[in-house]
C-alpha cells in the first residue's frame, strides 16, 4: 500500500467547499428534509410481517426416503438444509481458494508469505469436504444438487468474498482477509453441524464430520498467521 | 484538439476493431480518481447506449440503411462496452447509483447554463433540482443500508441536501411532456437534447436492472419509485426532440452528439490513460460521422450543413462543481411545478399529477421514509455529534 491521491475524504475538497458542504446540508435539511416519524422502521415490519420463506428444503426423490423423511420430520428438514449449506459452501470454498492460487501465483506477487503447496492442500480439502457432504446427503436420500434454503443465503453471504479475491487489483494481503472470514465462518459450520448430527441420532456423520473441523481449525490458522505476515511484512 | 465535423476524417470506420482485452481494460479507481472521470465514463456509457437505440430503430424501419446502420451500431455497441466497463467492481449497486444522480446534477446544470433557448433551460433547470433530490434519498439509503457516505463518491463537489422533494416529482404521463425545438433550433440545442435523453435512459434502465438485487424491502421500493421518475425524463427529454426530424437527420444529430460529447471528455480528462480512451474514441466517432455525412448527401440529397452550420462544434458541457448555480436553482425554482408543457407555481400545478401521486403515495412515501431526520453529514449520520448517543435503547 502507498500514500496516494485517495480523494474520498473531505480533507481533500477544498477548504471553502468543505465548510459550506456542511452549513448547507444543515441548513437545507433543516428547511426541508422530512421527519424522522417511524416509517423507516413500519415499512421494514410491514414486509418482514408478509414475507414468504426462500425457499424449501426439497421432498426427498426416493420412496424409501420419504417413508424416512416422515418419520423424521422437521429433524430430517434441518439436518439436510445444513448439510447444503456446508456442501455449498465448500465448493463455493473450492473456486476462492482457486481463485487465491491465480493470484499467488501472478508474477507481480512474489514477495508473499503464503506456503502455496499449503493453499492449494486447502483447496483439495475444500473439495474433499464437499465430497463428503455429497456422499452424506445422498445417504439421507437427499438430492445434493439441489440448493436448500441455507445453501442459498450462504451463497448470497459470500458473494463479497470471491469479488474480493477474484479482483486483480487487491493484494494477497486483502484477499487473505477475505479467506480468513470465510474460515472463520467454516469453522463455526462445522462446529454446528457436528452437534446437530449428533442431535439427530447420526454419530457416524459427526465422527466424520470432527475430522473435518480438525483440518477447518488447521486451514483457520495457516490463513490467519498468512495474513498477519503479509500485514507485517508490509508494516516493515 | 480542434474539431469541425466536416473537416476532420477520424478512423475509418472499417479499421475500427477492438480485441476483448482492449474492451476490458483496467477499470478507474474510485478512491483516486477524480468523480468526473467517472461522471464522463457514466455520461458517454448514457451517450453511446442511445446511438444504439437511435440505430436499432433505425433498422427496423430503414430497408437502403440496413448496412451501414449495422455497421455503425456494432462498433458503438463496442464503444459503450468499453466506456462502461471502466467502472470498477468495488462500486456497490448504490455507489453507482450516488455517482449517476452526481452526473445528472453536474452534467444538467451546465447543459442549463449553455441552453440558449430560455424554454428548455427552464426544462434542464427543473430536472436537475429534481435529480439533487435523489441524491440526498440516495445518500441517506447509502448511509442507512450499507453505512457509507456519499462523499466518498462524490468527493466534495457536489452539495447533498433536499430540493423538491422526490414524492412531489410523480406526475401524471401528459404533464411530463415539454414543447420540442423547432428545425431551425440551435445546433447546441439539439445536441443537448439528445445527450440528456441518452443519459436519462441509461440511469432509468440501471435502477430497472438492479433495483431488484436488492434485499432490504425500502431499497427496493425507492429504486422502483426513482425509477418511476427517471421513466418520467425520458418522457421529459425526448418530447424535447423536434418529432418531425426524419431518421437520416436524427442519426446525423446523434455522431454529432457524440463527437461533442468526446471532445469535452478528452479535453477535460485528468487521467491520462483514460484521457487516451476519449482520444480513441472520438478519433472512432469522427470516422463515423464521415460515414454519416456520405449518406445524407446521397439519400437526402441536402446539405448537412443545414442541419450542423459550418461544423464547428458548441461550446462543451464543463465537467466542474456547479454548486453555485445549483444552490441559486434550488433556492429560487424548487416550488415550480408543471401544467401540461407549461412551468407553473406550486398552487397552478396540473390537478391531475397532483391525483396521480396522492395514489402512489397513499401507502406511503420511500423516499420520505428512507430520509426521515436525516441530513448528511462527513463520515455518515453516526459521526454527527449534535445528535446526542443513537444506541438502541434497553
Amino acid at each position: 500500500m502507498v500514500t496516494g491521491m485517495n480523494r474520498t475524504g473531505l480533507d481533500t475538497a477544498t477548504a471553502s467547499s468543505k465548510a459550506s458542504m456542511i452549513a448547507y446540508a444543515q441548513a437545507q435539511a433543516a428547511a426541508r428534509a422530512p421527519e424522522s416519524d417511524g416509517s423507516f422502521e413500519a415499512v421494514h415490519m410491514a414486509y418482514i410481517e408478509e414475507a414468504e420463506c426462500v425457499g424449501t428444503v426439497p421432498v426427498p426423490a426416493t420412496v424409501k426416503a420419504i417413508v424416512a423423511s416422515r418419520r423424521t420430520g422437521r429433524r430430517r428438514d434441518v439436518l439436510i438444509d445444513k448439510l447444503g449449506e456446508r456442501l455449498a459452501f465448500e465448493r463455493a470454498g473450492t473456486r476462492l481458494y482457486e481463485a487465491m492460487l491465480l493470484k499467488c501465483g501472478a508474477p507481480a506477487e512474489v514477495n508473499h508469505p503464503i506456503d502455496v503447496a499449503a493453499l492449494a492442500h486447502i483447496r483439495d480439502d475444500e473439495e474433499m469436504h464437499f465430497r463428503l457432504l455429497h456422499r452424506c446427503m445422498e445417504k439421507l436420500g437427499a438430492d445434493p444438487t439441489a440448493m436448500t434454503p441455507c445453501a442459498d443465503v450462504v451463497g448470497v453471504q459470500g458473494l463479497g468474498l470471491m469479488q474480493v479475491i477474484s479482483d486483480p487489483r487487491t493484494t494477497v494481503g486483502q484477499a487473505l482477509n477475505a479467506l480468513l472470514s470465510a474460515e472463520l465462518s467454516d469453522n463455526a459450520g462445522w462446529a454446528l453441524l457436528i452437534e446437530l448430527a449428533e442431535h439427530t441420532g447420526h454419530e457416524d456423520m459427526a465422527t466424520d464430520f470432527n475430522a473435518a473441523l480438525q483440518a477447518k481449525q488447521q486451514h483457520l490458522g495457516m490463513v490467519g498467521e498468512w495474513l498477519r505476515q503479509a500485514v507485517l511484512q508490509e508494516a516493515t | 484538439m480542434s474539431v469541425n465535423l466536416f473537416d476532420s476524417s477520424g478512423c475509418p470506420l472499417d479499421r475500427q476493431r477492438f480485441t476483448w482485452k482492449e474492451l476490458v481494460q483496467n477499470p478507474l479507481s474510485k478512491l483516486d480518481d477524480d468523480a468526473f472521470t467517472r461522471v464522463r465514463a457514466i455520461l458517454m456509457n448514457g451517450v453511446e447506449l442511445d446511438a444504439v437505440r437511435t440505430k436499432q430503430a433505425m433498422l427496423r424501419m430503414n430497408g437502403e440503411l440496413r448496412v451501414p446502420v449495422a455497421q455503425l451500431m456494432r462498433v458503438e455497441q463496442e464503444q459503450a462496452s468499453l466506456v462502461n466497463w471502466l467502472l470498477s467492481a468495488d462500486h456497490s449497486p448504490l455507489e453507482t447509483t450516488i455517482a449517476h444522480e452526481q452526473t445528472a446534477v453536474e452534467v444538467t446544470a451546465s447543459v442549463a447554463q449553455l441552453e440558449p433557448d430560455p424554454y428548455l433551460a427552464q426544462a434542464y433547470r427543473y430536472a436537475l433540482l429534481e435529480h439533487f433530490d435523489h441524491l440526498y434519498r440516495f445518500s441517506a439509503l447509502l448511509d442507512r443500508l450499507e453505512g457509507k457516505d456519499a462523499n466518498n463518491i462524490t468527493q466534495g463537489y457536489t452539495d447533498i441536501a433536499p430540493a423538491r422533494p422526490t414524492t412531489e416529482q410523480h406526475r401524471s404521463p401528459e404533464n411530463d411532456l415539454i414543447e420540442p425545438y423547432g428545425m431551425d433550433a440551435a445546433l447546441s440545442t439539439k445536441l443537448h437534447a439528445l445527450t440528456l435523453t441518452g443519459g436519462e435512459y441509461q440511469t432509468h434502465d440501471y435502477y430497472m436492472t438492479i433495483g431488484p438485487m436488492f434485499a432490504d424491502p425500502l431499497a427496493r421500493q425507492l429504486y422502483a419509485e426513482v425509477a418511476s421518475i427517471q421513466s418520467q425524463y425520458i418522457t421529459h427529454y425526448s418530447s424535447m426532440i423536434d418529432p418531425h426530424e426524419n431518421p437520416m437527420e436524427k442519426m446525423l444529430l446523434a455522431e454529432a452528439a457524440e463527437v461533442w460529447n468526446y471532445q469535452a471528455c478528452a479535453e477535460q480528462e485528468s487521467n491520462p490513460r483514460i484521457r487516451a480512451i476519449w482520444e480513441r474514441l472520438l478519433d472512432y466517432e469522427m470516422g463515423h460521422m464521415q460515414v454519416v455525412l456520405h449518406l445524407f448527401k446521397d439519400l437526402e440529397r441536402r446539405d448537412p450543413a443545414q442541419l450542423l452550420g459550418d461544423g464547428s462544434l458548441p461550446p462543451r458541457i464543463r465537467f466542474a462543481s456547479q454548486r453555485d448555480f445549483v444552490r441559486r436553482v434550488i433556492a429560487a425554482e424548487s416550488s415550480l411545478r408543471k401544467d401540461g408543457t407549461e412551468f407553473v407555481s406550486e398552487e397552478a400545478e396540473a390537478p391531475a399529477s397532483i391525483g396521480w401521486r396522492e395514489h402512489l403515495n397513499a401507502e406511503g412515501s420511500p423516499s420520505m421514509a428512507v430520509s426521515g431526520g436525516w441530513h448528511w453529514t462527513p463520515g455518515t449520520e453516526l459521526n454527527d455529534a449534535s445528535d446526542g448517543d443513537r444506541s438502541t435503547p434497553a
